[in-house]
């Protein structure tokens, strides 16, 4: 019973971390297309500036609850996806210099290379976060010790990479539908023209990634059958892609980036719903049963310990972030003369 | 040991020392801010906000450089630590979790509303996120040293199944080895930060620019850091030594440089350890006074290296020097800051330029000082990672190689180098400009502010 609430709450903060983060990963991947000269761009970074860092926090929280509740997880996944993730640091490393450095010399020089840090680095975390998800649910090739050794022909194949078109087209999207939610004239009707492009390209990657699982994973669908309440999930997944579709046509910004926010959660619950009790398969034909729920677990004490941590911080999270995006609501505001 | 051990003590040893360039001064740095804040609110002084406002400015890179070097540290638990990630997990998961959840979103949310809300919300409100980010960073501090307490004194646990199982939290967040480790990391942070605002403010009257600022930093820096010097030395250092003489004998042995057991230990001031003959070379040492430091006794038996079994013991010079750099370092900056303060009391400081450079030049030492203690800490737990319990060579990942570890340790010297000349580089602008001006009027953060600064010059 605790390992399965543990599961939830690992796949919450990851969601948690997908939907905040994501945006601001989002506007970083758009940033240098949808911000047409300097003073755009330093307006789409304004929109995430207050937030962008609290969003991330999430990452760190989700890592966090990993190491406390499934150990063996933490310890194969990332020793096992050891230069991906190191990727992965360096380009949140300079992601947030960019973010933070663009802004303390007024020269066009130092801002540009800082744009295009950023907006490469977010690009690329987008497509890795995106990667990542696609072999997690393809499976690690395991060894007889449940161990792994993720290099990057392992990671990058046909169906991984899908994932990570999926990750960059969705994030994008959920991108573009802050931006029109925080920006106003020129740059409100661009970011709303990209987001409709990007919804085809989203539901298009989208489509072809579902497809492509029955034929990957092939376990993927038993939960879904047994339990034929999960479908609920990818349910409100396609319910939320019509509502994005006609609030970007209506210029119903907050509606969209709603719709897009449940997108992205529900893409990562649909994945969590499928895969549940597993945390991490192993490939077809692996030595080693997988880590799941139970054997990738802390002890039950320290489990239950944990959970009262959880409970007690996420409802300090829950106030924070909710007065946060309130101090933040509205349009961005910019002191340009 | 194995070469991808050594290889992930390399980059563990170079990536956290990097990283803790960083938040050594935003610790302190955010509290004294608070207090500048603070002072404006209740003696409506402008002058204590201008201040404020121009540490803030210093706080932001360096918490943005903190945050991105940071995260990396987490990681690496898994990456390169994985063995230690399995075992002590279910331990020490706890404190890294609690971090997260209770400090990092603390610090993060208010952080926002501190750097770009001062002209957004109301004053008390703008206050408040200043205290709450300061709040949000020293308790941080208190969760990693809480990790760092149990690796060195593991409480609260029971091993089942060959693996590290929490008992007691409460146990846990209490170690008595965090104690006084705690009190005195917060007190070398709020050293740093207190050295670098008045070495600051040193340079801006030795330059003859920003006199009234510069006077300002002078007294805040001095004052707290006096105190704070004074706090670093007794009762944190001096009661953490005596656990750390209960818990870690070969520690405290490494420290001293004592090879022989002895009753009535002497202290030394200096002397070079001599491993093959088992004794300090040139010394000058006091007689019994590291029996009086370790047991509050002049005759009390202190154990020595001989008595230590040589695969318990950490590497000695590396121990010895480190400890005799941070406390050599500390009684300079008392007797610096005790003098400094005494001037400052009789209203000469200002004007006594020799003790003005002497301040200014002695900005890097409180760094050096307290990166020298972590290595004692470090390195004298050595060859354990959880004391007692897991050695370090059987701590590493073991589907990492050595080739990948060093692939991954020049790529993050290299990062960091850039990382590093780039936050000097703004480090010094930011000085360059001083406090006041144009700037003043923009946000602290990234809304705007350069486009205002441009509309301000034009």
């Amino acid at each position: 019973m605790i390992n399965s609430i543990w599961f939830v709450v690992l796949a919450l903060m990851l969601a948690g971390y997908a939907v905040l983060d994501g945006f601001d990963l989002g506007i970083g991947a758009l940033h240098l297309l949808l911000g047409r000269d300097g003073k755009e761009r330093a307006q789409l970074i304004d929109t995430i500036g207050p937030v962008w860092n609290g969003n991330e926090v999430w990452l760190l929280a989700a890592g966090g609850s990993m190491v406390v509740a499934f150990p063996s997880l933490y310890a194969a996944s990332f020793s096992g996806f050891y230069l991906a993730l190191m990727l992965v640091l360096w380009l949140l490393l300079l992601r947030g210099l960019g973010i933070e450095f663009r802004h303390q010399i007024h020269h066009p020089m130092w801002e540009h290379a800082w744009d295009v840090a950023f907006s490469v680095s977010s690009l690329l975390l987008a497509l890795l976060f995106g990667v990542a998800v696609g072999n997690v649910l393809r499976g690690v090739p395991f060894d007889a010790n449940g161990q792994f050794q993720g290099s990057f022909t392992v990671l990058l194949n046909p169906f991984s990479i899908v994932g990570g078109v999926l990750g960059v087209t969705t994030l994008a999207l959920h991108g573009a539908c802050w931006a029109a939610l925080k920006t106003d004239g020129d740059l409100q009707r661009r970011a709303r023209r990209f987001a409709g492009g990007l919804w085809f390209a989203s539901v298009a990657a989208l489509a072809l990634m579902v497809a492509a699982s029955f034929v990957v994973s092939p376990n993927f669908t038993d939960n879904f059958t047994r339990y034929p309440f999960l479908l609920a999930i990818p349910a409100i997944v396609a319910a939320a892609s019509v509502v994005n579709r006609r609030a970007i046509a209506a210029g119903a910004d907050r509606s969209a980036f709603l719709a897009s926010a449940t997108m992205v959660a529900g893409i990562l619950a649909s994945v969590a719903a499928g895969l549940y009790p597993m945390l991490l398969p192993p490939l077809a034909g692996s030595p080693y049963p997988g880590l799941d729920i139970y054997n990738a677990a802390s002890p039950p004490g320290s489990l239950r310990t944990a959970l009262m941590i959880y409970l007690f911080g996420i409802t300090l999270v829950s106030i924070y972030l909710v007065n946060i995006y309130r101090i933040w609501r509205g349009k961005t505001r910019t002191y340009s003369v | 040991m194995s070469d991808a051990v050594i290889a992930a003590r390399w980059q563990f040893a170079f990536t956290i020392m990097f990283h803790y360039l960083f938040p050594v001064l935003t610790m302190g740095l955010g509290v004294l801010i608070a207090v500048m804040k603070t002072i404006e609110l209740r003696t409506g002084e402008r002058a204590y906000g201008a201040a404020a406002r121009f540490w803030a400015r210093i706080f932001a890179i360096t918490f943005a450089t903190g945050v991105v070097t940071g995260i990396p540290m987490e990681f690496q638990f898994g990456t390169n630590w994985a063995r230690f990630s399995h075992y002590a997990g279910p331990v020490v998961g706890q404190t890294l979790f609690m971090e997260g959840v209770f400090a990092f979103f603390a610090e993060s949310s208010f952080l926002g509303v501190f750097l770009f809300g001062e002209q957004r919300v109301r004053p008390m409100l703008h206050w408040l996120s200043s205290v709450m980010v300061a709040a949000g960073a020293v308790l941080s501090g208190f969760f990693i040293v809480a990790t760092n307490a149990w690796m060195q004194h593991p409480v609260g646990y029971e091993i089942v199944n060959g693996r590290a199982e929490l008992t007691s939290l409460w146990a846990l967040v209490s170690n008595p080895y965090a104690r006084w480790q705690y009190p005195h990391v917060i007190m070398g942070s709020l050293i740093t930060a207190s050295m670098v605002i008045a070495g600051i403010g040193a340079f801006y009257l030795l330059a003859r620019r920003h006199e009234e600022s510069g006077r300002i930093f002078l007294r805040v820096g001095v004052v707290s850091g006096a105190i704070c010097s004074v706090l670093a030395m007794f009762p944190t250092g001096a009661f953490h030594g005596e656990n750390i003489t209960r818990f870690q004998p070969a520690k405290m042995a490494a420290m001293e440089g004592l090879f022989k057991t002895q009753e009535g230990a002497p202290l030394a001031i200096i002397g070079m350890p001599d491993r093959e003959k088992q004794d300090l070379m040139d010394p000058i040492v006091v007689p019994g006074l590291l029996s009086y430091l370790a047991y509050g006794n002049f005759h009390a038996r202190v154990t020595g290296l001989s008595d230590i079994p040589p695969d318990e013991q950490p590497p000695i010079e590396i121990v010895y020097y480190a400890y005799h750099i941070m406390v050599g370092l500390g009684t300079i900056f008392i007797a610096v800051l005790a003098i400094s303060a005494f001037l400052l009391w009789r209203g000469t400081l200002f004007d006594t330029r020799g003790m003005l450079w002497i301040l200014m030049l002695a900005m890097p030492f409180p760094y050096i000082a307290n990166h020298a203690g972590w290595v004692v800490a470090e390195v004298g737990r050595q060859p354990w990672v959880v004391y007692g319990l897991q050695r370090t060579m059987h701590a590493d990942s073991t589907n990492v190689t050595p080739a990948m570890t060093y692939f991954t340790l020049f790529g993050f010297m290299g990062l960091y180098l850039l990382v590093g000349l780039l936050y000097l580089l703004l480090f010094l602008r930011i000085v360059a400009a001083g406090p006041g001006g144009a700037r003043d009027e923009a946000p602290l953060g990234t809304i705007g502010s350069g486009a205002a600064v441009a509309g301000g010059r034009s």
